[in-house]
C-alpha cells in the first residue's frame, strides 16, 4: 500500500499512519483516542497514553435518542484532557469503522483538529505495536465548545424525504443483503431492530467496507475509491448526497471517505438510518426481494 | 422444567451484582480468553462456515453449532472470526460452559436479553442486536428439539 501522501487523496492530513502514532506517544499537543464498536477493547489493551471514548457513554444523550450537547461534549473534553489546540488522534476496530463515527460526532462540535490513524486498531496489532491495559489520566482542561452544528453533515428524516422528492443521491452502505430487503434465514428473527426491510427510494448500495483493504484496514487509494462511487454509482463531487445505515455508524466511515478522501462538498450523514425509516410510518421504501 | 440452567443462572447472578463497568470488564476479558476451548473443532467445521450457521446480526462474524448428544441434549461450539471480537468471544464461552449437555427444555428458556445482564445496559444498540443473535441461535437449536 502506497504512504498516505501517495495515495491521492483531496484532504491526506486528516489520515496519519501507525508510524506518525507511534512517533507521537508523548507528544502533549497530540490526544490518542480510541473509540470500538467492541467495549471490551480498550481495557484489553489499548496503544499507550490512549484515551477512550465510549459511544453509548460519552457521545450520546443518555435519554433522548440524539447525541449529547455542548455541555456534554465540553465536560467529555475536559476529562480526556483536550484543548482547542490538542490534535485529536482516532482509531479503533472494525476498521476504524466507530473512530470515524467519534470523528463525525466532534464536527459537529467543530473540533476540525482531528485526523484518523489508517489502518486503526487492526493494522496497528498487526505490526505488533505495544499496547497497554494501563489507563493514562490527563490535567482537565477548559475546553469551551460552540453549539452543536447540525446543519452541515447531519440529515433528519424530513430532509431525506426532501432528498427523495428532488431525486438527489443517497448512499445505502449497509450489506446488501440489508439493502434489498432479504429475509434472515431463520424465522422470527427480528430484522435490524426494524419493521421493515429494505431501503430508501433511489438509493444506490456500496458497502462501507469496500472502501478499505480488509487486510490492514487502510483506506484504499483515491482511484480505487473513484472506481467505486463514480465509476460503479456515477456519483459527482459536487453532489448534494446523503449516506445512511442502521444508525448512522457505518454511514459515517462513508461520510469520512466521499468528504476527506475523494474531497466531496456535500456529504451529510442520516443517523436516523435505517433503525428510524423502516420503523416510520408511510415512509416510501423499496425492496428488491 | 420451568428455569434456565443453573450453571448460566450463577453466572448471571454474577454479574447483576457488579455495579463496576471496570470490573465488569475484566471478568468478561477474562472469561473471553478461555474462546478457544469452545471453538469449533476443525472435524465438525472449517473454514469458510456454512451460511447456516451465521449469527446474521453479529458484526464480529460469530457461527454457532449445535452439535446432537445421545441423550437429546447439545453440545454447543461457536466460531468468531473477527479476532477483536472480545464480546462475542466472551458471550461464546459462557453460553458454551453453561448450556452444553442441559435439557432442551432449559435451554429454550434462556432470553436474548441475558446479554444487557453480562454486558451491562449501555451496550449499543447493534452490538446487543448481534449478541442477541448469537443467544437466539442457541435458543433455536433447543427450541426445534422440543
Amino acid at each position: 500500500m502506497p504512504d498516505i501522501a501517495e495515495r491521492g487523496y483531496a484532504k491526506p492530513d486528516v489520515l496519519v499512519s501507525t508510524d506518525w502514532v507511534a512517533e507521537n506517544l508523548n507528544n502533549p499537543n497530540v490526544r490518542i483516542i480510541e473509540s470500538n464498536e467492541d467495549p471490551l477493547l480498550y481495557p484489553s489493551g489499548h496503544i499507550p497514553g490512549a484515551v477512550q471514548v465510549d459511544w453509548t457513554r460519552d457521545l450520546n444523550d443518555p435519554v433522548l435518542r440524539d447525541y449529547i450537547q455542548k455541555p456534554q461534549f465540553e465536560t467529555l473534553m475536559s476529562r480526556i484532557g483536550v484543548t482547542k489546540d490538542t490534535t485529536v488522534v482516532f482509531y479503533g476496530d472494525k476498521n476504524n469503522w466507530w473512530a470515524t463515527y467519534a470523528f463525525w460526532v466532534f464536527q459537529l462540535f467543530g473540533h476540525t483538529n482531528a485526523k484518523i490513524m489508517d489502518g486503526g486498531r487492526l493494522k496497528w496489532e498487526k505490526e505488533g505495536r505495544e499496547l497497554t491495559r494501563e489507563v493514562p489520566q490527563y490535567p482537565p482542561t477548559q475546553y469551551v465548545a460552540p453549539e452543536r452544528d447540525d446543519t452541515k453533515i447531519r440529515a433528519f428524516r424530513a430532509q431525506v424525504l426532501e432528498h427523495i422528492k428532488a431525486q438527489k443521491p443517497l448512499v445505502d452502505v449497509r450489506s446488501p443483503q440489508e439493502y434489498t430487503g432479504e429475509l434472515l434465514h431463520m424465522p422470527n428473527y427480528p430484522q435490524e431492530g426494524t419493521l421493515r426491510g429494505g431501503h430508501i427510494p433511489g438509493a444506490q448500495s456500496v458497502p462501507w467496507a469496500r472502501a478499505v483493504n480488509p487486510d490492514d484496514g487502510t483506506f484504499k487509494t483515491s482511484d480505487e475509491l473513484r472506481a467505486i462511487y463514480e465509476g460503479e454509482k456515477g456519483l459527482k463531487p459536487t453532489d448534494d448526497i446523503i449516506a445512511y445505515c442502521r444508525i448512522g455508524e457505518r454511514s459515517s466511515h462513508s461520510w469520512f471517505v466521499l468528504t476527506y478522501l475523494l474531497g466531496y462538498n456535500n456529504v451529510r450523514n442520516y443517523d436516523g438510518s435505517w433503525t428510524e425509516w423502516g420503523n416510520s410510518v408511510g415512509v416510501p421504501i423499496e425492496k428488491n426481494v | 422444567m420451568s428455569q434456565i440452567p443453573a450453571k448460566l443462572q450463577r453466572i448471571l447472578d454474577d454479574f447483576s451484582a457488579i455495579t463496576d463497568r471496570h470490573e465488569r470488564a475484566e471478568y468478561l476479558i477474562e472469561i473471553a480468553d478461555r474462546f478457544n476451548s469452545v471453538r469449533v473443532p476443525a472435524d465438525i467445521s472449517a473454514r469458510p462456515h456454512p451460511e447456516e450457521n451465521h449469527v446474521q446480526m453479529c458484526e464480529s462474524d460469530a457461527y454457532v453449532w449445535a452439535i446432537p448428544k445421545e441423550d437429546g441434549t447439545h453440545q454447543f461450539y461457536f466460531d468468531v472470526l473477527n479476532p477483536q471480537g472480545l464480546s462475542a468471544m466472551a458471550l461464546s464461552v459462557v453460553l458454551a460452559e453453561t448450556l452444553s449437555g442441559e435439557p432442551n427444555e432449559a435451554v429454550a428458556k434462556v432470553m436474548p436479553d441475558i446479554v444487557f445482564t453480562l454486558f451491562g445496559r449501555e451496550v449499543a444498540m447493534g452490538k446487543g442486536q448481534g449478541l442477541m443473535g448469537i443467544v437466539n441461535m442457541v435458543q433455536y437449536a433447543a427450541k426445534s428439539k422440543l
